[in-house]
């Protein structure tokens, strides 16, 4: 606010202040600068003597604490003495796994059923209307409940699949179990594993995730630099010659040969004691959150992508079909491009929606950062205060950084105007 | 050539053939068919597999819907009925429904929030269906807030009137400030003045003349709102209140001060980017800690605050977008009358920009008033929470389809008409742009 | 202290003009009504009916103080919480008794600044398990799914016996017991641990609750009882000794029933008379009426009426008095002397 380009003049008059455009400005902001502050300044200080009246005080020692209490989706190793900050991590990997998961199913059914809605088929026309309607005329809240129960009611219980004439019984070949306690299904396993790479003594992460991603990255780069040169030979002599047996090749084998090396197999999941035990479990409260989460986003983002298309000019199409393209090709080379652009938009705060709505996963006991930090870590210790705010810090970082990472990709594909 | 052709061909019609009727196959319900349902083979396959679909759907849920369990006094009662049978026990909602509406409202009073929701509707018929009602009637908008807040809550009528007043005083100063000074100064004394009167004067002298002329109707706690009747409070209080407040964030974030626009953009996007659940929870844990000590608003009344909070920063980019809408030459249309920037927005730009923005304020409320069902988190009696509530009593334990059901067509009802209103205003404003 | 709070004119006439001051009997006096938090909702202990009108034991603890300072037992706003809005509710001045099957445990008495009045029910936690999985004993549970109620000391206690046995297990925690009620009934867990009252309450509703057992081992101390804010040690007694005379109208045979007639005249025990205002202040001392005892027996009957009208052995819930039997029949109910 010192940075008057403009010095007072020899007759500046208080009332100047009010009335010269210059000067006017800064006196709303500084009043204004003054309001908020004052506005905090109370809020703090009434915080800091009801506090007192309660004798307690804001530390965030108790996240060093032994959170006492067991998780059972964990991404990373977590047992009942680890602290509670750990806890709130844990919470928070499963946060971002629901919300990517849920990102990614809710664009693809969004994509489908938007364009199955302006399909010619009456019924099937009809029919995504009314998944549309019903999904975003109910509240969220419920479909997440309705999930979980549809889950819990209608899929049989571990016990069924016992015995020698059991009522269920695994499917896919005996790899999968759906029971009503989440799916079970074959994890990968590596008898020749190179152990795990400790990252601060804290997290440990596989080496051999790590392998394999090195080398399908690898790989990847390999192929896109043959399809280059079938790019480059293409346009020298008119002809493309055929690269996508050398580029499966240059994918597919490297990373079966390294699968081989580390001694890669499926580990099934068996029925022992009272669960089934081996396999990769999704839980039941994983599949609700996520199935409900998807449903009730992919609607509205399958009302964006209607609208989008709606917005391409019906010439768009004409040319494209008087170039000779089939239907599915004018949607997925002409029309979505071009859609994309009128679609993004709206879909990143679509994307916020579904990672905030996450937070209703204390419905079905999910354990993300609301069910920890903001859950059993609150409830044990009574720190409202530092758990709820930083929960808020936490939730404003995740939407912050989405909305920065997908700003790049809508800049990226905006169409450039001159 | 064409000469020759025609001398060498052997016959040439000179008269256009009759009309017939297209075949059969093309038009009635056939061709309908054909066209609509069996254009090939893929869309063939796809009317087979959702005809499927729709036929399972059916046949597994009417006969469950289809229970003669209206009467059931208690879920064993249902399952006496049924015989065992699967089906719905509908008792539950027989005994419950009122309950589900209007949570513990007293049932002597339940003429009071139904007449509020009617007069609702003829508060808001001004803005919603303006071509077919008096302007006149927008007055009435304008007293509705405080009818409702007499009505639901009931006690004296002088407390509401005397709100009223603040703002009718705050008003006055306005306009008698706004002659001698800067129309924002006089803004700024007529809220001082108002809060102060708020602050100060109204509770005395409510009281004083309630002691004199007692026009008074029973008095209802907040505790006893619950059901429907609690998110429709909670819904329309939100918008109604959010609504000035996202103006006022609206035209910060588009104001020329940068620090203005800076406590604007940071508000709006700090309420933006956390989940309202977490909001609730300041609401039912912190909001007290927050507030002077000894001050205590019941739980109601603090999830009206956060959640009003919420929804005007999402009013805020509504109106926001509908300012963006707005023609450039309305801007410059009004500063070449001379307007100032408080009279320009005023008298031009605000009922225009308003007006496009009535679709985006109807869906935000639509999503405020699912949003309600979070309070069951935190212990309040909203449809969701009661459901729970119900599901303690003994008679009912183990119910859930029934009030899942129930409550979710509820929701469809009220939220599918008012999505169908705002797409009906939509096209209404597209063609009148042209 | 008093402070009236306008936060625009809308909220006005909501505006519920409580105040946490020091003394909570003046407040409550003032305000005329007990603000009591009770559950959202569990069967027998708090639940409102069709009409809005709350039952069960908890709720009778909140009537009888209501009775005790008011004179009414009416007058009482039920406030639902749940596990984690109950402390703040509490710490706030939203209400000013708590009861609401809360644990008394050290860090919430020390750390929490809370003051538990008493034990209206002992419990523990306890284990419920399908008949048909054949398990006996909860040292056979290694690798079960239990079902717990978060927000509670449950996860706490089940935590530390599991590890203290060297078992594994899956928990699935859910907020309320009606949802715990679903999915233990689908399989969806094998055992359900909650407190062992919750755990007969729940069995008792269950359309086959004979295909259920509830195993013998109790893994902690589960003390419950009302509770009160630190720093208010009249309202502290208030609650207390309207406890305690619930359980000491047991003890001596007082009713609902026969108190008005033992009120009338005076009986030959003197801690009776005294109980009953006739004889002595202790009305007085307490800063009530000198029937308030009276009134908070008359509200719902002594400890052992209420007991048996809202989870006892009559009713769908079925509880044996057990530990929550008067000490002369080998339980642990034990009032003071009221001298």
């Amino acid at each position: 606010m010192t940075t008057l380009t403009d010095p007072p003049a020899e007759s500046f008059k208080l009332s100047m202040l009010v009335y010269d455009t210059r000067y006017r400005s800064y006196t709303f902001q500084i009043l204004a600068l003054i309001g908020v502050l004052l506005l905090f300044g109370w809020l703090t200080l009434n915080t800091l003597r009801n506090l007192a009246d309660l004798g307690k005080v804001i530390s965030f020692d108790f996240l060093g604490a032994p959170a006492g209490y067991d998780i059972n989706q964990r991404l990373i190793e977590y047992d009942n003495q680890d602290t509670h900050l750990r806890a709130a991590f844990v919470g928070l990997l499963n946060t971002l796994l629901v919300a990517f998961l849920g990102c990614i199913t809710a664009t693809v059914v969004g994509v489908v059923v938007g364009v199955l809605r302006l399909s010619g088929n009456w019924l099937v026309a009809r029919l995504m209307t009314v998944y549309v309607e019903m999904f975003r005329n109910v509240p969220v809240l419920m479909w997440i409940i309705l999930a979980m129960a549809i889950m819990i009611e209608s899929l049989p219980a571990p016990s069924a699949f016992r015995g020698d004439d059991p009522e269920a019984t695994m499917k896919l070949f005996d790899s999968v179990a759906f029971t009503n306690r989440g799916v079970y299904v074959p994890e990968p396993l590596f008898s020749r594993g190179l152990g795990d790479l400790s990252i601060g003594g804290a997290f440990d992460i596989s080496l051999d995730l790590i392998a394999i991603v090195l080398l399908l990255i690898g790989s990847i780069w390999v192929s896109r630099r043959i399809g280059r040169n079938a790019d480059a030979v293409q346009e020298s002599t008119g002809l493309r010659p055929r690269t996508w047996p050398k580029q499966l090749a240059v994918i597919v084998l490297p990373t079966v040969i390294l699968l081989v090396v580390l001694g890669f197999h499926l580990g099934y999941p068996e029925l022992k004691g009272f669960n089934f035990q081996g396999g990769t479990h999704m839980r039941n409260s994983l599949i609700a959150l996520w199935l409900a989460l998807s449903l009730y986003t992919a609607a509205f983002i399958a009302e964006i992508v209607r609208a989008g298309i709606l917005a391409i000019s019906k010439g768009q199409t004409e040319a494209a079909s008087a170039l000779g393209l089939r239907s599915n090709r004018i949607m997925s080379l002409v029309i979505l491009p071009q859609a994309l652009r009128v679609i993004i938009p709206p879909l990143i705060s679509q994307y916020l929606n579904l990672t905030k709505n996450s937070s209703l996963a204390i419905a079905v006991g999910y354990m993300d950062i609301t069910g920890t930090l903001m859950g059993i870590t609150l409830n044990q210790t009574g720190r409202e205060l530092e758990t709820v705010l930083l929960g808020m810090l936490i939730y404003l970082l995740i939407s912050l950084a989405i909305s920065a990472v997908m700003n790049v990709y809508n800049n990226s594909v905006k169409l450039v105007e001159r | 050539m064409s000469n020759t052709h025609a001398d060498t061909v052997l016959f040439v019609r000179d008269t256009m053939l009759p009309q017939q009727v297209p075949p059969s196959s093309t038009v009635g319900p056939v061709g309908w068919a054909r066209q609509n349902l069996f254009s090939g083979w893929l869309n063939t396959v796809l009317t087979v597999l959702s005809f499927l679909f729709v036929v399972f759907l059916l046949y597994r849920l009417v006969p469950w819907f289809v229970s003669p369990t209206w009467d059931g006094t208690s879920l064993s009662n249902c399952r006496e009925i049924l015989d065992g049978h699967e089906g719905a026990c509908w008792g539950v909602i027989r005994d419950r429904w009122q309950q589900l509406l209007f949570g513990f409202y007293p049932s002597d009073l339940y003429w009071r929030p139904v007449l509020t929701l009617v007069l609702l509707f003829v508060a808001i018929a001004p803005v919603l269906f303006a071509d077919y009602v008096p302007s006149k009637l927008l007055y009435f908008s304008v007293a509705f807030p405080f009818v409702m807040v007499w009505l639901l809550w009931g006690g004296t009528i002088w407390m509401p009137i005397m709100a009223a007043a603040g703002f009718g005083i705050g008003y006055g100063v306005f306009q008698a400030v706004s002659k001698v000074l800067n129309a924002g100064i006089a803004l700024f004394f007529g809220v001082v003045i108002a809060v102060a009167w708020w602050v100060v004067l109204a509770a005395p002298v409510a009281n004083g003349i309630a002691s004199v002329l007692p026009l008074a109707i029973e008095p209802v706690q907040s505790r006893e709102f619950g059901g429907f009747m609690l998110s429709i409070t909670i819904g329309v209080t939100a918008i109604g209140c959010s609504l000035p407040i996202g103006i006022v964030l609206a035209l910060g974030r588009r104001s020329d001060l940068p620090l203005v626009k800076f406590l604007c953009v940071g508000f709006i996007e700090f309420i933006r980017g956390v989940p309202l659940i977490t909001l609730l929870f300041v609401a039912s844990t912190l909001l007290n800690i927050f507030l002077p000590p000894g001050t205590n608003f019941d739980i109601i009344l603090r999830v009206m605050i956060m959640v009003t909070l919420f929804a005007s920063a999402y009013m805020a980019e509504v109106i926001r977008g509908g300012l963006a809408a707005l023609p450039k030459g309305q801007y410059e249309a009004a500063d070449a009358l001379g307007l100032d920037y408080w009279k320009a927005q005023r008298l031009i730009i605000m009922p225009q920009a308003l007006k496009i923005s009535i679709p985006g304020i109807v869906s935000t409320f639509i999503g405020v008033f699912k949003d309600t069902t979070l309070v069951s988190i935190i212990s309040m009696f909203d449809p969701l929470g009661l459901s729970n509530a119900i599901r303690a009593d003994t008679d009912w334990n183990g119910i859930y389809w029934e009030l899942f059901i129930f409550i979710g067509a509820v929701f469809f009802i009220f939220c599918f008409s008012m999505s169908r209103y705002s797409m009906y205003l939509e096209r209404k404003l597209q063609t009148g742009h042209h | 202290m008093n402070k009236s709070v306008f936060l625009g004119a809308l909220t006005v006439a909501g505006l519920a003009a409580g105040v946490a001051g020091a003394a909570t009997v003046d407040d409550v006096k003032a305000r005329g009504k007990l603000n009591c938090g009770v559950t959202t909702g569990l069967v027998g202990f708090a639940a409102p009916d069709a009409n809005g009108e709350w039952t069960g034991f908890d709720v009778g603890v909140c009537r009888a103080v209501a009775a005790a300072v008011l004179g009414d037992p009416t007058a009482v706003e039920f406030v639902p919480t749940t596990g984690k809005t109950r402390f703040t509710a509490l710490a706030s001045g939203e209400i000013d008794l708590l009861a609401r099957n809360t644990t008394w445990t050290f860090s919430r008495d020390v750390d929490l600044k809370f003051t538990f009045v008493g034990v209206n029910y002992y419990d523990g936690q306890g284990f419920m398990i399908p008949k048909e999985l054949g398990v006996s004993s909860a040292k056979e549970l290694d690798g079960a799914t239990v079902c717990i109620q978060t927000g509670t000391t449950t996860e706490l206690n089940l935590a530390d016996y599991f590890r203290v046995n060297n078992m594994s297990y899956e928990p699935v925690p859910i907020e309320t017991n009606a949802e715990a009620q679903q999915q233990f009934l689908a399989g969806a867990c094998d055992v359900y641990t909650t407190d062992a009252s919750g755990l007969a309450a729940t069995r008792a509703t269950f359309e086959n609750p004979g295909d259920y057992v509830v195993l013998p081992e109790i893994v902690s101390k589960e003390p419950l009882g009302p509770l009160v804010r630190h720093g208010d040690d009249e309202w502290g007694d208030i609650a207390r000794w309207t406890l305690n005379a619930l359980i000491a109208a047991e003890e001596y045979g007082v009713t609902s029933a026969n108190a008005d007639e033992l009120a009338a005249s005076p009986t030959d025990n003197p801690e009776i008379n005294r109980l009953l205002g006739t004889e002595g202040e202790l009305g007085a001392m307490l800063g009530l009426e000198a029937d308030w005892a009276l009134n908070a027996i008359k509200a719902g009957g002594n400890y052992g009426e209420l007991f048996e009208k809202t989870i006892g052995e009559n009713t769908p819930i079925g509880l044996a008095r057990g530990l929550n039997a008067q000490y002369k029949d080998g339980g642990l109910l034990y009032s003071p002397p009221f001298r």
